[in-house]
């Protein structure tokens, strides 16, 4: 129905056509339908996590085994806030209730990768089968990749002497009204709508351009490819971008509808959230440089494999 | 009363730190204030979200920036 009306709109309301209508059609119906699910994701994921919050993981993960613990802390890195100025204390606050490094990386890759944002955009311009398909293919990752980092004996690598806590794990329980918890989640969502809104719609202009004005061959011959180097070439590009998450995905969806491989669509949006160098830099500050190299490795080869697996069966 | 602020110095830190510094001025007590940013103090806390609220020794919030009024109901 909105389509319509956005096409109906730009029609008969401003007049354009042609290449130009198609864009600006493209445009309003994009930006609009994407804001709209962004705020009604971003408000479903805020108000789940109203119940919960990393000290309560914390205290639930303590004590499990090693893989059950990768398979637990990648699906808690889910629903757990994440931001990447945390990433240290939410790391030494694991070691320190003595959780397995491997099962501390499960988190750290899962939380960032499967953030509310990234669901939200792909759900909008995907639909919700690739989505599904992001979330469990992030899960994977998540949780092989801290294993393997778990077997290698990385603990040498943190550079912090960090006091185990002792006794029982407290976590303090603040009772919270309904209304409460849905102030909080509303307010949440505002917070992070206000940063991302603009990256949406210069996102979306730069597709809408793609959309109206570069032809598809162009794409395919250059993105398009099933060349070998396509994946490789989409993850390290996606990594210096994570500030713009929420512009980058509306221009992935025109690539791939004129012609990229979902494979390497997909392996680059992971690249994009899972690996940022803002992250690497802070994570330097107690971790060996050769320990964020060997993060980085893992997840770098996973989502590549990934990519690869992708444009061989889709 | 002490209140601390716990955060290794992100946005939403500095923001705490405001609503705190306006709670404290409208409430009219005396109370003393500190930012914590070493780490070693902040996981002697048990705290893994930043930022947090402290008050006199005890953990008050994680990982969210209060509203004055939510701070105001804590003194």
């Amino acid at each position: 129905m909105w389509y319509e009306l956005s096409q109906s709109f730009v029609q008969n309301t401003l007049h354009v056509s042609g290449a130009l209508g198609s864009s600006v059609h493209f445009f309003i119906y994009d930006t609009i339908k994407i804001w709209f699910l962004l705020i009604t994701i971003i408000f479903a994921v805020s108000f789940m996590r109203t119940w919960f919050n990393t000290e309560m993981v914390r205290a639930y993960l303590a004590g499990k085994g090693e893989f059950t613990g990768n398979v637990l802390a990648s699906l808690f890195g889910i629903i757990t806030p994440f931001c990447t100025c945390s990433a240290i204390p939410l790391f030494l606050g694991f070691l320190q209730a003595r959780i397995p490094i491997g099962v501390t990386f499960s988190f750290l890759i899962s939380a960032p990768l499967n953030n509310e944002i990234a669901i939200a955009m792909l759900f909008g311009l995907f639909g919700f089968k690739i989505a599904a398909i992001y979330i469990a293919f992030g899960l994977s990752v998540a949780i092989i990749g801290g294993w393997i980092i778990g077997k290698m004996g990385v603990e040498k690598y943190v550079l912090l002497d960090i006091p185990t806590l002792s006794g029982d794990l407290h976590v303090s329980k603040t009772e919270e009204s309904f209304q409460e918890r849905l102030r909080e989640a509303w307010k949440a969502t505002y917070d992070i709508f206000k940063k991302i809104y603009l990256w949406v719609m210069l996102g979306v202009a730069v597709g809408a351009w793609f959309h109206g004005y570069v032809p598809a061959e162009f794409i395919a011959t250059y993105a398009g490819g099933d060349a070998w180097y396509s994946v490789p070439l989409a993850v390290i590009i996606g990594i210096p971008m994570y500030a713009s998450a929420a512009g980058v995905m509306p221009l992935v969806e025109v690539l791939t509808d004129k012609g990229m491989l979902l494979g390497s669509a997909l392996s680059f949006m992971m690249a994009v959230t899972a690996l940022s160098l803002p992250e690497a830099i802070i994570l330097k500050q107690v971790l060996h440089v050769r320990l964020i190299a060997l993060f980085f490795a893992i997840i770098g080869l996973g989502i590549m494999a990934l990519g690869f697996i992708f444009n061989m069966i889709l | 009363m002490k209140i601390e602020i716990l955060g290794t110095g992100c946005a939403k830190c500095n923001e705490l730190e405001a609503k705190v510094r306006q709670a404290v001025a409208q409430s009219g007590k005396f109370m003393q204030i500190e930012k914590v940013a070493d780490l070693q103090k902040i996981m002697a806390y048990g705290v893994m979200s930043t930022p947090a609220l402290v008050i006199d020794g005890e953990v008050k919030s994680t990982g969210k920036v209060l509203s004055v009024e939510e701070i105001l109901a804590l003194f």
